[in-house]
């Protein structure tokens, strides 16, 4: 499997995971540990950025992941720019999961403000990850701004839907000039896997991971699915075809003759 | 040109603040066929006729079902997680006379009023048990607790804090711009009934006895830029099962209106206090305060759920399983209650007692994270903040 590589850094694992909804920083830990991820994203609503001692950032160790603070709650480029620059001063973290997601209760991306703000974002030196809808056009945008990925959703967030958007994200992932991380919405291990093996460059998955019986074996089982989905996309799929492919063709005696 | 359709007169069109009866013969008319088929439908989503069947009498059978797609539809939503918010009391001094409040004016009780100075000393308190969401709650008081008083509170407040709401008096538009400009993001208001001739019965005198007024507040509030609107009815005032559909059609409308803001509910039961009756004519049993947490969860599958320490800890203990989000702990409802024990008089007598710790340990042993902070202060500022949501009409 190739590594991935985003603004310089080379990850060696394609699955990001967030840190919401886990029943104890301790299990979040275990969890990130068997899904062999590098990347890690926080919601800077639930850390406190000044605080050596904050629980949820203990239980990450910088050393082994990539901490990737993410905007979720702004409803504004504004809010999303002021929120990035406080906890990179806080922090010295250059690089932000863009969220501007103004509506609370589906969290769907507003394209245009987080345009606005990716743009403010990379001139100021920031490592952007910007998440949107699977918008082809908006994707182009944002690549041409310097964003370092894009993060269209499968579905809406938390919804564990699959890849609703299926069609528009194949047209991202056929034009995009950097990574494409599909966000959002994966519910199962075989969704990831679709996604991967459509050609996405990684995948990012919380809460089908946090709100699993038992979260540890299911961060498994979705590192084993990434790895098999990108394995098969490098490898190459087998043609599909319509009709059934006989091993021992009706004209097969033609050549007995 | 596109009208506006304001609330009361949805309410009125479907007789929800006036006329019970209809409401009352569809209730009883759900069959158990009819419960089971509205639980085959997919969770989360609202419908007067959906929340009409799991409110029902007949819903009454298929708790156990209603609690474990509760439960499920929750910890999707919301994770294994259950915010912690403390409330502080600033003052008890009200120029209402509401019959169950241990506030009402007419009662002789020791009035408190804390300054500043008295106020940042009780949160201090508060953030020192660890608590990063923070409400601030006062009587009709608008001499002393002004919009002045609130903007200088929540200035200090928001170092210490990283949310702030009120659950005060309502205030007009422009104090409610003011105060979400200084810094305090979300408002709490009960309307308490929605059945406008219970409401005139328990509120006697004082501005609290305008019914519209009150009802439309919400409107006023999530015009200003609220990004949090807290809902509920006073339990034991009137039909649990009427006032729940009201306050549904409430957030329904609010929901689509004002799309930026999140929508919780609340649950306070009726308690004791102080010079208050203690003979009511709707009080609502713990499996019918479950059904209608159950019902409103099964019909929005984003609302906050929130349950102070009005109930008692074993109660409380056995919900975090099923659909709450938000829990108050280590509450004093006394103004000063936090600094100093000999506080003024309590709004209503807290059930359950326990330490924020001791709560937050419960809530790790029932396998959930308790979350101490879910908002950050910089989102807002606090300068030249423009509200995105629409005016009221």
């Amino acid at each position: 499997m190739k590594s991935l590589i985003i603004a310089g850094r080379e990850f060696s694992s394609r699955l990001f995971v967030g840190t919401g909804k886990f029943a104890s920083s301790a299990l979040m830990t275990q969890a990130i540990d068997a899904s062999g991820t590098q990347m890690v994203t926080v919601a800077l609503r639930r850390v406190d950025m000044d605080d050596a001692n904050d629980t949820m950032l203990e239980a990450i160790d910088r050393t082994k992941y990539q901490l990737l603070p993410n905007t979720s709650g702004a409803r504004d480029a504004a809010e999303a720019v002021r929120l990035s620059r406080l906890a990179r001063a806080a922090s010295g973290i250059e690089w932000v999961k863009l969220e501007v997601t103004p509506d609370p209760y589906y969290l769907l991306p507003d394209g245009e403000e987080t345009l606005k703000a990716a743009k403010e974002l990379v001139q100021d030196g920031f490592v952007v990850l910007p998440y949107i809808n699977a918008d082809p056009i908006l994707a182009k945008k944002l690549q041409d701004v310097g964003c370092a990925t894009v993060m269209p959703l499968a579905s809406p967030i938390g919804s564990n839907q699959g890849m609703k958007t299926k069609a528009s994200i194949e047209i991202i992932i056929e034009q995009a000039t950097v990574p494409v991380v599909v966000d959002a919405g994966l519910g199962a291990p075989s969704h990831a896997a679709e996604a991967m093996e459509m050609g996405a460059d990684a995948v990012l998955v919380n809460t089908a991971i946090a709100a699993a019986n038992d979260p540890v074996q299911m961060a498994r089982a979705f590192k084993m699915a990434t790895e098999a989905g990108r394995t098969a996309y490098e490898t190459g799929l087998a043609p599909k075809s319509a009709a059934a492919n006989a091993s021992s063709p009706l004209t097969g005696f033609l050549r007995e003759i | 040109m596109q009208t506006q359709t304001d609330i009361q007169s949805i309410l009125s069109e479907k007789q929800l603040d006036i006329n019970r009866e209809c409401w009352e013969h569809a209730l009883h008319t759900v069959t158990a066929d009819q419960v089971r088929r509205e639980l085959s439908n997919p969770a989360g989503k609202f419908s007067p006729d959906r929340l009409v069947t799991l409110l029902s009498p007949a819903a009454e059978a298929f708790l156990e079902t209603m609690a474990q797609q509760g439960r499920d539809l929750t910890v999707q939503r919301f994770g294994r997680t259950i915010q912690l918010y403390a409330p502080l009391y600033v003052s008890n001094v009200c120029i209402n006379s509401c019959r169950y409040c241990g506030y009402n004016k007419t009662t002789q009780i020791n009035r408190t009023r804390l300054t500043i100075e008295q106020a940042v000393s009780d949160a201090a308190v508060i953030a020192g048990e660890g608590f990063k969401h923070l409400l601030l709650v006062s009587g009709e008081d608008r001499q002393f607790i002004t919009t002045d008083y609130l903007c200088a509170l929540a200035g200090t407040l928001r170092e210490q804090f990283s949310s702030l709401s009120i659950e005060i008096y309502p205030m007009s538009q422009d104090e409610y711009t003011q105060v979400f400009n200084a810094g305090i993001d979300g408002v709490t208001l009960y309307q308490e009934t929605y059945d406008r001739n219970t409401y005139a019965d328990y509120h006697v005198a004082g501005p609290k006895a305008d019914y519209d007024s009150r009802l439309d507040a919400p409107d006023r509030y999530a015009s200003a830029g609220m990004r949090r609107i807290g809902l509920g009815v006073l339990l034991g005032l009137a039909d649990w099962r009427i006032e729940t559909l009201a306050m549904a059609e409430h957030a329904a409308y609010l929901m689509k209106r004002y799309w930026r803001s999140q929508i919780s509910f609340s649950f306070p039961r009726i308690c004791p206090a102080t010079n208050v009756q203690s003979e009511w004519p709707h009080l609502v049993s713990d499996q019918n305060m479950v059904q209608m947490m159950l019902a409103l969860r099964l019909c929005f599958s984003d609302a906050g759920i929130v349950l102070s320490t009005r109930e008692m800890p074993d109660f409380r203990d056995n919900l975090m399983n099923l659909c709450v989000t938000r829990l108050s702990a280590g509450s004093k409802t006394n103004p000063g209650g936090y600094a100093s024990e000999k506080g003024a008089a309590e709004q209503f007598e807290v059930a359950d007692d326990r330490s924020p710790h001791e709560v937050a340990k419960t809530i790790c042993s029932h396998g959930y994270e308790a979350v101490w902070k879910d908002w950050d202060a910089s989102f807002h500022s606090l300068k030249g903040v423009k509200s995105l949501n629409p005016s009221p009409q």
